[in-house]
C-alpha cells in the first residue's frame, strides 16, 4: 500500500510535468493545427539557459524568473522570424520547419553545452517535508509550482481581455481581424506563453532526469499521449490527461518494470486513437448553420 | 463637404481572377449606401476590398485618411466595422465573449458597459441566451449578434454584408428598422450590400447597380426605386 502510494504521488510530481508541456503543445495546435515537435526541445534549452544564469552566481529564483522571461522571448521571436513566414504553407512544410526546430535546438545545445550529463539544483530541501516518506520535498514543491502556473494560466484565458483575444485570434483569425485585434501578435504571445510553461517544466523536471540535450524526448511523447487522452483542443483536458499520465506510466511502470514505462504512454496515444479519437474531454463542436 | 467613405477606380483580385473593374463609389457622412447586384456582380468582394480583406488597386478614402493597402485590423481600428459575409461568428465562445471581442479596442469600460445594455436592448434574445456558446444561435440570433459585434466597435462606417440572408422575413424587418435607429440616432453611416433590393433602397439614400465588378447605374435610392426599366430587368421586383 504503501508503495502504491509512492508511485502515486510521484506519478502525480512528474504528471505535472507533463500536464504543462502538454498545455503548451494544445495552445500551439488550437493557433495553427499542428503539434510543435520542437516544444520539448525549447524546454530543454531553457533549462541550460537557467542552469548557466545559475553557473554565473545568480540565485535560484531570479535565475527561474530570467530564464522563464527569456523564452517568452524567444518563443515570440521565433513565432516571427521563422514560424510566421510558413504561416500559409502546405502542412508538411510547416512540420518540417518544426523537426528542423528541434534538431537545430538540439544540436545547438550539444554545441554550446557538450552532451555530457550535469546535475541541476533543485529550490526544495533535500529533507522530506512534513516528514513523510511517501514523497520527496522536491516532488512536492514541484506539483506545488506546475498547479500555480495552472492557475494562473487559466485565470489569465479566462478572465483578461488578452487572454480572451488570444483565444479569438487561434479559434477565428477572420473575424478578429475585423474586430481590431492584431492576429500575429496573439499567435507570438501564444508562443511566448508555450515556452515560458515548458521553460518552467524543465526547470522542475531537470533535477530528476539530470541536465542534458536529450532530457525532453520522453517527456515529450508522454506530454503528447497527456494531450491526446485528455483531447488535443482542451486545455483542461490536457492538464488533467498529462496527470493521468503521470500516475499510469508510475503505478503500472512499477508492476511491469521500469524499461516498459515509456511503451505505457505508446498504448495510450494508440489507444485513444483508436477508441475515442477525440480524447476525454475534446469538445465536439456544435453548430447550427 | 468630402463623403465620408470616397472610394476611385478600385480594382481586386483573388489570384489571377479579376473580380471588380474599377469601381468609383461612396457614402456620405451619415448616409446610408446600397450596393445591388446578382450573384457574381462583386458585392462581397466590394465590402472586403474596403476593409483591406483582398489585394486592390485604386484609392481608397476613409475620413480623409487613405486606407488602401493597410492592414484589415488598423482600418477596423480607424471606425470600420463589418458584418461578413457568413455572419463571422466565434462558434466556441459565448454570446457575451463575442460581444466584448467587439469593443476589443475600446478602453472606455463604462461606456462599454452601457452598449452592452443598449445591444441587449435592441435584441432582447441576445441577453437570454448571453452565457450561450454562440455557434449554438439559431441564424438570425446569430446575425443579430455579428450585428452587434460590429457595434460594440462604435464604429463610423458600418460594412453590412447581405444582413437579410436566410432569415425569416418578420427579421429581416426587425433588422431593417434597427438599422434606421443607429442610423438616425447614432449617426452611424452604412455600405449596405443586399439581394434584397426593395427593403435595400427603403432603407438607403443612394444606391449603386453593380454587374460583374462595374457600376453599372447609380443615383439617389429613390430614383433607382422608381425606376421601372431598372427595377424590371436589374432589381427583379
Amino acid at each position: 500500500m504503501d508503495v502504491l502510494l509512492h508511485q502515486i504521488l510521484s506519478g502525480l510530481a512528474t504528471g505535472g510535468i507533463y500536464a504543462s508541456v502538454a498545455l503548451a503543445l494544445v495552445m500551439i495546435y488550437q493557433a495553427t493545427h499542428l503539434v510543435n515537435f520542437a516544444q520539448g526541445e525549447l524546454a530543454m534549452f531553457a533549462t541550460y539557459i537557467a542552469w548557466s544564469l545559475m553557473q554565473a552566481g545568480v540565485p535560484y529564483w531570479a535565475a527561474f524568473v530570467l530564464t522563464v522571461a527569456i523564452a517568452f522571448a524567444l518563443g515570440v521571436v521565433i513565432e516571427r522570424v521563422i514560424v510566421q513566414p510558413v504561416e500559409n504553407a502546405p502542412i508538411l512544410s510547416v512540420v518540417i520547419v518544426f523537426i528542423a526546430l528541434l534538431v537545430i535546438l538540439n544540436s545547438l545545445a550539444g554545441w554550446i553545452f557538450t552532451y555530457t550529463i550535469k546535475p541541476f539544483p533543485s529550490p526544495f530541501p533535500s529533507a522530506p517535508l512534513f516528514g513523510n516518506s511517501y514523497v520527496t520535498s522536491h516532488e512536492l514543491g514541484s506539483i506545488g509550482v506546475t498547479l500555480v502556473v495552472l492557475v494562473l494560466i487559466f485565470v489569465f484565458f479566462r478572465f483578461t481581455p488578452l487572454g480572451l483575444a488570444m483565444r479569438a485570434a487561434a479559434q477565428n483569425p477572420v473575424s478578429s481581424r475585423l474586430v481590431g485585434i492584431r492576429v500575429g501578435w496573439m499567435l507570438a504571445l501564444g508562443w511566448g506563453l508555450a515556452a515560458a510553461i515548458g521553460a518552467i517544466a524543465g526547470i522542475m523536471v531537470a533535477p530528476t532526469v539530470f541536465l542534458e540535450p536529450n532530457m525532453m524526448s520522453g517527456i515529450l511523447l508522454y506530454a503528447f499521449a497527456a494531450a491526446l487522452l485528455g483531447g488535443i483542443d482542451s486545455p483542461g483536458g490536457a492538464v488533467l490527461g498529462g496527470f493521468i499520465v503521470g500516475v499510469l506510466e508510475n503505478v503500472i511502470g512499477s508492476i511491469i518494470g521500469t524499461e516498459l514505462k515509456l511503451t505505457v504512454a505508446l498504448v495510450l496515444i494508440v489507444g485513444v486513437l483508436v477508441i475515442r479519437p477525440s480524447g476525454l474531454f475534446g469538445k465536439v463542436l456544435v453548430t447550427r448553420v | 463637404m468630402a463623403r465620408l467613405l470616397e472610394v476611385r477606380a478600385l480594382q481586386a483580385q483573388y489570384g489571377p481572377t479579376k473580380v471588380l473593374h474599377g469601381m468609383d463609389f461612396g457614402v456620405e457622412e451619415g448616409g446610408i449606401t446600397t450596393i445591388l447586384g446578382a450573384n457574381g456582380a462583386g458585392k462581397t468582394t466590394t465590402l472586403r476590398a474596403v476593409c483591406g480583406m483582398v489585394k486592390t488597386q485604386g484609392e481608397i478614402t476613409f475620413a480623409g485618411a487613405r486606407i488602401d493597402g493597410r492592414a484589415t485590423e488598423s482600418i477596423v481600428r480607424l471606425g470600420v466595422a463589418h458584418v461578413p459575409d457568413g455572419r463571422g461568428t466565434f462558434v466556441n465562445l459565448s454570446v457575451e465573449e463575442n460581444l466584448r471581442l467587439g469593443a476589443h479596442t475600446r478602453r472606455d469600460k463604462n461606456e462599454v458597459a452601457a452598449d452592452f445594455e443598449r445591444m441587449y436592448g435592441y435584441f432582447p434574445r441576445l441577453k437570454e441566451r448571453s452565457r450561450q456558446q454562440a455557434g449554438t444561435l439559431s441564424g438570425g440570433e446569430q446575425q443579430m449578434l455579428a450585428v452587434s459585434r460590429a457595434l460594440m466597435l462604435r464604429p463610423r462606417l458600418l460594412l453590412l454584408d447581405e444582413p437579410s440572408f436566410g432569415l425569416a422575413p418578420r427579421i429581416v424587418q426587425e433588422l431593417f428598422e434597427i438599422f434606421r435607429v443607429i442610423n438616425q440616432a447614432d449617426r452611424v453611416s452604412m455600405l449596405l450590400v443586399e439581394q434584397n433590393a426593395a427593403m435595400a433602397l427603403r432603407l438607403a439614400d443612394h444606391a449603386y447597380l453593380l454587374e460583374t465588378g462595374r457600376v453599372l447605374i447609380s443615383g439617389s435610392a429613390e430614383e433607382l426605386g422608381r425606376d421601372e426599366a431598372i427595377r424590371r430587368s436589374y432589381l427583379g421586383y
